[in-house]
């Protein structure tokens, strides 16, 4: 039963987050500054982490087929994969919960606990188009984020791959093109646009309607986080299962 | 001017508020006291439109807000300002952008303009200088100054406070009543002003309305409100052990 309240409240969240609109001017600046602090904000952890485990792909993967059967070049061929399928969208969106989600929840959260978003609906703006819609638009940025991490991973793959000896530069980047479907990258966008819909939406919702004080707000965030990964995994599954079975 | 008339508001199945009726007066400061519990927010946020009463209708001058659609609430909400009990400051925004951000909000003026009208008002509040800080690096009673101004700086004809002054000194808790006071008399605005603070009630209770357990059971003003013999109100007022002491010498004196 509360399940059911929650599930009514969010999407109630979300169609009174498309109406009642925010003077455009000011609108404007929010999104930039959503823009600034969850896109631009995220690209250090995001280049960092995409680095080292497209490195760590890379290695695994050549550690792991030494028969000389196997061609070289599918230590490219399936580090491709795997950061282009998998790692990129799916598990930097999760890596992002972490990161921008408890960001979300724990800002909206704090604003609700000290009356800020009371102060909003008093003056007669409407909070949730103010405080979740640049939000969402900001997050429209979130598949440029996954495209770097792909980029940054196959690098990364290419140069662990490369320098610790176990492939060559040739070899690497014919597995790259080997075999290279066009529609798993359609794939990876489309589940990239759904994450990042849910990575705006659902720390939004778990701020806005928390009750209680600053204790609250700490517990919101990790609640956050829960129901985002959630969320995107059965996401993922639901997608994957459409798309390509 | 505010006129309340028979409003009821639950939550569950308990009734909060049970039937109140009563005028709030323009250029007055108007006050709800009454015990912790007995409805004194429940009814602000119901006059700010905050929670929607069952029963019973509140009008501004002669407009039911139940009657408006939502663009007029809008334009009526644009003339309301509200100091709330923490504040409520913006803690993303400067001191500047927090009292700016009525006018950028509701105003076509251009910055300049919004700027002046800003200084004027935080000069108002006794504030200069602090215009970069953000809200982190002030003090609590400058907080709510600054909270007042942003509540004025789009000159309102309405003011609602919820408990302007707790979790001051006196000192400052007197500075901030009297600053209540001479904005709604210098501007000629509604004030309403939810305390339990005793020295509120002496300093700038004009009009007081007495709540209990969701009833109005006195209204009077602060000269009245030491001469009842309202059984509920004296228990009120005489609570306090100093107020008590007082009336003592008093009676003895008589
Ligand atoms: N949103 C709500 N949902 C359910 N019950 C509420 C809600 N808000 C207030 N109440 C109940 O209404 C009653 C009156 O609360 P209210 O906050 O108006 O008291 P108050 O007079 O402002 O007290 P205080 O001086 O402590 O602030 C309380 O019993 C409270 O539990
Ligand atoms: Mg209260």
């Amino acid at each position: 039963m509360a399940y059911l309240e929650d599930i009514g409240s969010y999407f109630l969240m979300l169609k009174r987050t498309f109406g009642g609109f925010t003077k455009r001017s000011v609108l404007k600046e929010l999104i930039f500054k959503e823009i600034d602090d969850l896109i631009i904000g995220s690209l250090p952890i995001v280049i960092f982490i995409s680095f080292f485990v497209g490195g760590v792909i890379a290695i695994q993967t050549a550690l792991n087929v030494d028969n000389p059967i196997i061609p070289k070049s599918l230590i490219g061929y399936a580090t491709r994969q795997s950061i282009i399928l998998e790692f990129a969208p799916t598990f930097m969106s999760i890596i992002m919960a972490g990161k921008v989600g408890s960001f979300i929840t724990s800002s909206i959260g704090s604003m609700r606990v000290t009356e800020q978003i009371d102060a909003l609906e008093v003056m007669g703006i409407n909070s949730l188009n103010y405080l979740v819609f640049p939000k969402i638009i900001a997050l429209l940025f979130f598949p440029f984020v996954i495209a770097l991490s792909m980029f940054i991973g196959i690098t990364g793959g290419l140069l662990a791959g490369v320098y610790g000896g176990f492939t060559t530069y040739t070899d690497f980047t014919a597995g790259l093109q080997d075999s290279f479907n066009s529609f798993h990258l359609v794939y990876a966008f489309i589940k990239t646009f759904v994450f990042a819909f849910i990575l705006a939406t659902v720390p939004s919702w778990q701020g806005y309607y928390m009750k209680g004080g600053a204790l609250e707000v700490g517990k919101a965030s990790t609640n956050s986080f829960v129901w985002t990964s959630v969320l995107i995994i059965l996401a993922n599954f639901i997608i994957t299962q459409l798309l390509l079975s | 001017m505010i006129k309340v008339e028979n409003i009821k508001k639950s939550f569950g199945d308990e009734e909060i508020l049970k039937g109140i009726s009563t005028v709030f007066e323009k250029g007055k400061t108007n006050l709800i006291i009454g015990q912790s519990g007995s409805g004194k927010t429940v009814m602000l946020k119901c006059l700010l439109g905050l929670f929607k009463p069952e029963e019973g209708f509140i009008f501004y001058e002669n407009e039911a807000i139940q009657n408006m659609d939502d663009e007029q609430q809008r334009t009526l909400r644009e003339e309301i300002g509200m100091l709330f009990q923490g504040g409520a400051l913006f803690d993303s925004m400067t001191i500047e952008e927090n009292v700016m951000f009525p006018l950028r909000m509701f105003t076509k003026n251009k910055k300049s303009e919004m700027l002046e009208r800003v200084n004027e008002v935080l000069e108002r509040v006794n504030l200069g200088g602090v215009n970069k800080k953000y809200p982190s690096e002030i003090s609590g009673g400058m907080q709510k100054r600054v909270s007042i101004a942003r509540a004025i700086v789009n000159k309102p004809k309405y003011l609602f406070c919820d408990e302007p002054n707790s979790g001051l000194d006196p000192k400052t808790a007197t500075v901030i009543d009297n600053l209540i006071q001479e904005i709604t008399h210098e501007y000629d605005i509604t004030t309403v002003v939810v305390t339990h603070d005793m020295n509120s009630v002496m300093e700038i209770g004009e009009n007081i309305v007495f709540l209990k357990n969701g009833i109005l059971v006195w209204q009077g003003n602060n000269k009245e409100i030491f001469s009842t013999d309202n059984q509920d109100v004296t228990d009120f007022v005489y609570s306090s052990d100093l107020f008590k002491k007082i009336r003592d010498i008093q009676l003895k004196e008589q």
